[in-house]
């Protein structure tokens, strides 16, 4: 009766605005933040195809593209500053505004409170102020598509002087500003977010909740915001300076002597390399924001699904946690040839392979973890282990990239873009949807559609691998990123061919992709009910009902017994044992 | 799930796996995709490159098999249950950093003990006395290269001097500049003598550039405000191209300088057909 | 009805006047001193461009010299005591790239006036313009055919223009809220047309040697000659 009464009246408070738009609940403001990162996700990708068409075609018009873009692609010819546009603004808007706020954004928000058995975040109203400061930042950036000069076009690596000096590039006229002035709200929710993460992880665990008994989400999630925390502020910083420079004169990075388009340049002692330092003091943390939480939640769900815990939970919390902090102090290895002191990249190397031992362990974890399983294959287990799939590729070809001698060659080749998209875009976006999949009946009430998702998932997975696979082979042979065609130059001009395989590839994948848009809208008001526990979970989410009410249980807490997998226990009477059921019914 | 459904998964990942390794074999193979033709002294670059090349194919594909095999094993089935580990004895601890452990051993090794810091440190090191020196000075969307003639010093530069017939802002009233050999940017070849060590000084003079040439293995920034600097020696005679590495703008696609390669007398020879800089800025 | 006429009535009468009270200002731009060496372009670094030329270098054209000691591109323009609001023409002032080469190299404009940017080359040219007073644009034209147009705000005496692709390339433009310019032909001459009476102050630009001026007054339906010598000293 209590219950009832509590319901009622928590249902009584909210008007519409209060319960979707401006809702301090952290459950509402995960879900917002899930649906910003999908439509992003769709543009980004939408973006990926104008480039892809681009290399596949170059030089031959196709007059659909200027019904799309307009003065962009005049006489259906993109534009090269647009190519570099396009460039720029799809790493930012992955990176940042899909696999940081999407990812992270989401399942931080949704899991934290939920599985630690806490009512809210610790700062709801910090909370909400987190998802509209991204919001703002979103909406900066999408302006920035619609200025004269168009969007950002320097990179998403942003390097001045070319970000620096307004007549560089159109790209780096008012859309540069845009991109920094929304970089910079994006911080800021991040850093809003983190706190709350962080506090909230501390110090709203419900009773017998200790630390060793936190779901490797949790942890993930946790070592991810200290993270942010750590090597946000630092890119703050740098992009202020960089308004600086660019608005007010200031010559943080930009230095003296220079002669741009046979006009001199009135800045001087600046320097350039400083930018680089301080972007990827961010940057390569920035990996593992993007990377931790993907592989958090796919340990969680590869438990789930093989009915067997965690193999060495401890070892696995200690591998986040070093991975974490190793990231920290590797961000040269993206400099070597930057004309950066030189012993410094000596330096750069050994704790760049001292990385992927953390990362080894993690991954020899997982596979162990399905190992002598019971797998049941959920659309949400195949792109966590798909995740795997496609992780270990990239992190082997890290180990290339890592030693100083073999960058020389590889550096700034498609040997780069095939190991990030397989380290850090696709696997997290792997992640990202196993993650989906998973805890959508518990965000929605509602079941998404299975079959769908599974041909989703193959799409994908094997798509990916046509797409990105070739890739090395194009680096290794030498084939510089971001060129806007490989017409120009005889070591280049073999993988014509290819390109258009890569392109028709990228058309198809992207197409199964509309299948998932089509799927999380359709089932959001039309699957199937849920239940309490469809995947016989044994963490606390899935004690509360689909979806769980205001104030996420009811008048009393859960409290907690037991550790987070206790999957295939020997003498239980199922294959799984809630983290809130008693020690004392299973003591022999 | 039925487990002939579970089964279908397993197989697939299996089947995705080796046919896609015996795809990726063939065209590869079939197509000659490899490193370009070396042809220079860095000879340990690819040395490095191919070790790992063998030691990550080789876990690349034993890791992906394991997972594709356990995915079809173990795939599930009401009747069965899975095996119980509890999940932090010290037998598991030891034998989760086992792996990583080899790993980081391996790769540890084969970067740094097979002549990567050796030659790190040679690329960067002091520079044969005797070398031949080329100033190489990247700007939206060309190169200007400079030799520095007979005396073998370059001239002092001003960028206050920078106009259109003296693009790089050579200073004439210096003694070292008057026999320099200048060609703007975009109007000369690269001429460089066949095994002899080459330096070169790069600059830039707008954005960040990267001479890049795939067959020397040579890339390094050309970063604004500062010389930066790398040499090696060319190893076979030929053409071949300089590409730039770094995204410098709309036509970063297309800053193409050709390379020529010939034995140092006929390089020699040709520079001193050349025009120096005293008869070209007064 | 009535208002449109007299509205016709008084833009004939207009137009006869000016046709009636044209004065003519002609005349050659000498050049005096030691000839700098014509520098020669070589485009052996980009193939294509090269072989446009057949492998042979082109003479610059920031410094050229006629046959008869005259110089050519330099623009003469009305400085300073125009009168009056003149609307530009329809027509665009065509910019061709060919060759690797702007065509032409010296041009004038009015403010208003359509600049249209041709690429007439199976290459990437991009169109760099580094103006103090009116908007830069920096935009790539990567094919053969492409065209962009673009328009100027406010009278600058010269905008440059550069292939950032090309760096030896370069062109001016002189941009004038009048139509009282001329660009030096290879004879030397220039000629500015249609002047109402009055007096004014010509200027003549060149790219290296800089500005020199005149005032010269004319009478209805006069033509003057007139004439600028430039020095170069070592």
């Amino acid at each position: 009766m209590t219950i009832h009464h509590e319901q009622v009246e928590v249902a009584h408070k909210e008007s519409f605005i209060t319960k979707y738009i401006f809702s301090t609940d952290h459950k509402t403001i995960a879900r917002q933040y899930l649906i910003t990162g999908v439509i992003w996700g769709v543009i980004g990708m939408i973006l990926s195809w104008f480039m892809r068409l681009q290399l596949a075609y170059p030089n031959q018009p196709m007059p659909f593209l200027e019904k799309i873009l307009g003065k962009w692609a005049e006489g259906g010819i993109l534009k090269p500053e647009f190519y570099v546009a396009l460039i720029t603004m799809h790493g930012t808007i992955m990176v940042f505004f899909l696999l940081t706020a999407g990812l992270s954004g989401t399942f931080s928000n949704y899991l934290i409170p939920l599985q630690i058995g806490a009512r809210d975040m610790a700062f709801p109203v910090l909370n909400m102020l987190s998802y509209w400061v991204f919001f703002a930042a979103s909406v900066v950036m999408l302006i920035s598509f619609f200025v004269q000069t168009g969007p950002a076009g320097a990179g998403w690596t942003m390097y001045p002087p070319l970000s620096a000096l307004k007549n560089a590039i159109p790209g780096a006229d008012v859309g540069a500003t845009l991109w920094l002035v929304s970089m910079a709200l994006f911080i800021v929710s991040s850093l809003l977010g983190a706190l709350n993460y962080i506090t909230t992880t501390l110090n709203f665990r419900t009773k017998g909740m200790s630390m060793g008994r936190l779901p490797i989400t949790v942890w993930g999630m946790f070592v991810t915001a200290i993270l942010g925390l750590l090597s946000f502020p630092v890119l703050l910083a740098g992009a202020v300076m960089l308004i600086f420079d660019r608005e007010f004169g200031t010559s943080f990075f930009v230095p003296s002597g220079l002669v741009l388009g046979g006009q001199p340049v009135p800045h001087e002692g600046g320097n350039p390399i400083l930018w680089q330092h301080l972007f990827w003091f961010l940057g390569h943390p920035e990996v593992y924001i993007v990377a931790i939480p993907a592989f958090s939640l796919v340990g969680e769900i590869l438990a789930t699904n093989a009915r067997k815990p965690l193999f060495a939970y401890k070892v696995s919390v200690g591998a986040i946690i070093g991975i974490g902090a190793l990231s920290m102090i590797v961000w040269g290895h993206h400099m070597y040839v930057s004309g950066m002191n030189p012993i410094l990249g000596e330096i750069f190397v050994i704790t760049t392979l001292a990385i992927s031992f953390p990362t080894a362990i993690l991954v020899f974890n997982y596979i162990v973890t399905i190992w002598r399983g019971n797998l049941r294959f959920t659309p949400a287990m195949l792109f966590a282990l798909g995740f795997l799939g496609l992780f270990i590729p990239g992190a082997l070809t890290g180990a290339f990239l890592a030693t100083a001698p073999v960058d020389i060659q590889l550096h700034d080749t498609y040997f780069v873009v095939a190991h990030f998209h397989f380290t850090m875009a696709t696997s997290a976006a792997f992640g990202m949807f196993a993650g989906v999949y998973h805890w959508f009946p518990k965000m929605f009430g509602r079941m998404m559609n299975d079959k769908l998702g599974k041909i989703h998932f193959w799409g994908s997975f094997i798509g990916v691998y046509l797409i990105f696979f070739p890739m090395f082979f194009k680096g290794i042979a030498g084939v510089p990123r971001r060129y806007y065609s490989f017409t120009e130059y005889d070591f280049t001009s073999q993988f014509v061919g290819l390109n258009k395989f890569i392109t028709i590839a990228a058309l198809i994948t992207g197409a199964v992709q509309l299948l998932f848009v089509f799927n999380f809208f359709w089932s959001m008001f039309k699957g199937p009910k849920a239940d309490k526990n469809p995947w016989k979970s044994t963490t606390l989410e899935w004690q509360t009902d689909s979806p769980p009410p205001h104030g996420n249980w009811g008048p009393e807490l859960p409290v907690v017994y037991r550790g987070p997998y206790e999957y295939s226990v020997p003498g239980a009477e199922d294959d799984y044992i809630p983290q809130t059921v008693p020690v004392k019914i299973e003591t022999k | 799930m039925s487990e002939k459904q579970s089964k279908f998964h397993g197989l697939l990942f299996l089947f995705f796996f080796i046919a896609g390794i015996i795809a990726s074999v063939w065209v590869v193979v079939r197509n000659g995709w490899w490193m370009p033709e070396l042809a220079s002294d860095r000879e340990t670059i690819d040395r490095i490159f191919i070790t790992i090349f063998i030691i990550a194919g080789i876990l690349f594909i034993l890791s992906e098999l394991t997972l594709s095999y356990f995915v079809l094993r173990y795939s599930g089935s009401p009747s069965r249950k899975a095996f119980y580990l509890p999940g932090s004895t010290k037998k598991e601890i030891l034998w989760s950093i086992l792996p990583g452990t080899l790993v980081v051993i391996i790769l540890e090794i084969s970067a740094e003990f097979l002549g990567g810091a050796s030659m790190w440190g040679r690329i960067h090191g002091e520079v044969p006395k005797d070398a031949f020196l080329v100033e190489i000075t990247g700007e939206q969307f060309a190169w200007s290269i400079r030799y520095p003639g007979s005396d073998g010093k370059f001239g002092r530069t001003d960028p206050k001097l920078i106009s259109y017939e003296n693009p790089l802002g050579i200073d004439i009233t210096d003694e070292n500049a008057k026999d320099d050999i200048v060609f703007p940017a975009g109007q000369g070849i690269l001429y460089l003598p066949l095994n002899h060590p080459v330096v070169f000084l790069i600059r830039s003079k707008d954005v960040i550039h990267s001479p890049y040439l795939p067959n020397f293995r040579v890339k390094q920034d050309a970063v604004p405000g500062m010389t930066t600097r790398t040499w090696f020696i060319p190893k076979k005679e030929g053409e071949f191209e300089l590409a730039c590495a770094e995204l410098c703008g709309l036509g970063h696609y297309r800053m193409k300088l050709p390379v020529v390669v010939k034995p140092m007398e006929e390089v020699q020879e040709w520079l001193s057909e050349q025009t120096p800089a005293v008869d070209l800025y007064y | 009805m009535k208002k449109t006429f007299f509205l016709t009535a008084i833009t004939l009468l207009m137009t006869l006047q000016v046709v009636a009270q044209n004065a003519t200002i002609k005349g050659v731009v000498k050049f005096k001193g030691e000839a700098p060496k014509p520098r020669l372009i070589s485009m052996k670094a980009d193939r294509q461009c090269d072989a446009i030329h057949g492998g042979k270098a082109v003479t610059a054209e920031d410094f050229v010299i006629n046959q008869n000691g005259t110089l050519k591109w330099v623009f003469v323009y009305v400085k300073e005591g125009v009168k009056g609001k003149y609307n530009p023409p329809e027509e665009p002032v065509v910019l061709d790239q060919q060759g690797c080469w702007y065509h032409p190299h010296v041009f004038g404009i009015m403010v208003g006036q359509k600049l249209e940017i041709r690429n007439s080359d199976p290459l990437l040219h991009n169109v760099h313009s580094t103006p103090k007073k009116n908007k830069p644009f920096n935009i790539g034209q990567p094919v053969k055919g492409m065209k962009n147009i673009f328009t100027f705000t406010t009278p600058e005496v010269m905008v440059p223009f550069k292939c950032d692709v090309h760096p030896w390339m370069s062109a001016y433009a002189g941009v004038l809220d009048h139509p009282f310019y001329g660009v030096t032909n290879d004879k030397g001459e220039f000629e500015i047309k249609n002047l109402p009476p009055g007096t004014y102050t010509i200027e003549a630009w060149h790219e290296k040697l800089g500005t020199q001026t005149q005032s010269v007054t004319v009478k209805a339906g006069e033509t003057k000659t007139i004439e600028f010598t430039f020095e170069r000293k070592r």
